[in-house]
């Protein structure tokens, strides 16, 4: 399926106004999907057996810094029976950059289990949080790191735990 | 009970912790535990440029250097466009490195695994071959693990005088040693009653897990980026793919996992084959040729999103770049780690199962913790 028929699929499974925008001149095309409807759009994608995107090859949490004040997740989706692959994105717009306030995106855990690690992962890092996780704490960082490294105005510790870090 | 294996155990190839929940000698649940080497791949790939962070991609799955820079440097050649004007030759010596380090990369995991059930000689075996292989990709790059060899829209440097013959040798050598390890470990009647029917891996579960690699072809599925994506010289050399058929149990238990790396060493020693005779005949070395010809001056690829995919030793092996289109750095990497999906099939794997089962369980698995935790 091209990416303009899954797109029409998508208007026509889950609603209008599904699909906000379309990025197709790049080396693969892009969809991005309204943040609140990315389960529905996932479970479609995976079920229908014109699509059949089965294997959640990649999720990357996205930080695009202070200035423009937006994050992002973005799904590397697979079809193993047709070979074919497609990318979807999610974006808010998220000013606050203390930790008590952090960017809330849906969990895709129910649909595909690979995302329980990634998504623990953007947590630990980039400080998305997931809503609907059954398990979101940090995964690659010690429990009580203070701060998301991948964010772009993160700071670099100097102390843990009283070790001076070089 | 709680038992704590690891961080420092054998079977876990570095270092990993594995929280046990136990009854008895049964394993209630597994709940994995890493980070004990995270050294920030991410975070240092947004402050370097994109050939400075190639030796940072050999760090991260360490027995398959190789194979990770060659992911790293076609995905930025493909944001460049330059991935159609890469000589043949250098196309094919990539490969041919390559498949040089998966067989190495996989006789670590068979002879690891065989000191995971229990047998000695042949992690020995294993690692004497693979010997051969780290002093030729030594002779032709310098270093004995850590490569560096595979540069933007090149190589570092032409092969040494003589390689190819080297690797024609090493192929003859090594078929009648392959013969020996599969007599003394693959049908060895101790070692498939540890293996079959254990830590059975159903195809839905797989993919439901994100697994790839020979995790994936051991459950039956036959994908493999090499042929599916059909980038390098792949389309142009000619191999099967091995998938897990159940021989000695069910499809997808440890024994067929372990078969298909067995099975992928023959591909990749026909690959290599294929690669040393055609660099030897048409692509032959000339004075004039220059492998880092193609280097461009300046790497700045045009704003842009891109995923690029190889098939490591461990599976699909995925970086998925964000470019701004204004500087040598990229704005964000991430890096999906093959060994970090298929290790998180485990906690599934192992209920209910007893506790030596569960090391043949994790070995079969073959993970590399420098990759789980980048």
């Amino acid at each position: 399926m091209t990416v303009d028929e899954i797109k029409a699929l998508l208007i026509a499974k889950v609603g209008e106004g599904v699909v906000i925008a379309e990025e197709t001149p790049g080396l693969q095309s892009v969809l991005t999907i309204q943040p609140d409807k990315i389960v529905d759009v996932m479970r479609e994608l995976r079920d229908n057996p014109l699509t059949y995107f089965d294997f959640l090859a990649c999720l990357s949490g996205i930080d695009h810094g202070p200035e423009i004040g937006k994050f992002s997740v973005v799904y590397n989706l697979t079809s193993i029976p047709y070979q074919t692959q497609l990318t979807l994105k999610v974006m808010k717009d998220h000013t606050d950059r203390s930790f008590e306030n952090l960017p809330v995106f849906l969990s895709v855990n129910e649909v595909y289990r690979t995302a329980d690690w990634h998504e623990r992962e953007a947590y630990d890092l980039v400080g998305i949080y997931f809503e609907g996780h059954p398990d979101l704490r940090r995964i690659l960082l010690p429990d009580d790191w203070e701060g998301f490294p991948l964010r772009k105005d993160y700071k670099n510790a100097e102390y843990y735990k009283g070790i001076k870090i070089d | 009970m709680v038992l704590n294996m690891g961080p420092q155990h054998p079977s876990t190839h570095g270092v990993l912790r594995l929280e046990l929940i136990t009854d008895g000698e049964i394993v209630k649940e597994a709940i994995p535990h890493m980070g004990y080497l995270h050294r920030c791949f991410e975070k240092h790939a947004e402050s370097l440029t994109y050939q400075q962070t190639i030796p940072f991609t050999d760090r991260m799955d360490y027995l398959a250097s190789m194979n990770n820079s060659h992911a790293w440097v076609m995905g930025v050649e493909r944001m460049l466009g330059i991935d159609n004007d890469i000589p043949k030759r250098v196309e094919y010596i990539r490969v041919l490195v390559c498949e040089l380090n998966r067989i190495s990369s996989h006789l670590i995991a068979l002879g690891t695994y065989g000191i995971d059930i229990g047998a000695f000689t042949p992690f020995l075996w294993c690692f004497r071959d693979r010997e051969h292989i780290t002093s030729m990709l030594e002779w032709a790059s310098g270093s004995r693990l850590l490569y560096n060899y595979i540069w933007i829209g090149g190589l570092f440097y032409d092969l040494p005088v003589g390689f190819e013959e080297r690797c024609l040798e090493f192929v003859t050598y090594f078929k009648p040693k392959l013969k020996e390890l599969n007599q003394l470990l693959t049908d060895n009647q101790i070692f498939i009653s540890r293996t079959a029917n254990v830590g059975v891996l159903p195809i839905d579960v797989a993919i439901n897990y994100g697994c790839s690699g020979p995790v994936l072809r051991g459950s039956g599925v036959k994908w493999d980026l090499r042929r599916i994506d059909n980038y390098s010289a792949y389309p142009e050399l000619e191999f099967d793919i091995p998938v897990g058929k159940g021989e000695m149990g069910s499809v997808g238990d440890c024994w067929d996992r372990y078969k298909v790396r067995v099975d992928e060493i023959t591909e990749s020693l026909k690959m290599i084959e294929q690669c040393s005779n055609r660099l030897l005949t048409d692509l032959k070395r000339t004075p004039d040729f220059d492998p880092r010809a193609k280097l461009p001056r300046k790497i700045i690829p045009k704003a842009q999103e891109y995923y690029m995919r190889a098939e490591s030793p461990r599976g699909e092996l995925g970086f998925y770049f964000v470019a701004d289109g204004k500087t040598e750095i990229p704005q964000r990497v991430k890096s999906r780690g093959p060994s970090f999906n298929n290790l998180s099939v485990i906690s599934e794997l192992s209920k209910g199962v007893m506790i030596a089962d569960l090391i043949a369980i994790l070995g079969s698995i073959d993970i590399v913790l420098g990759e789980v935790d980048r």
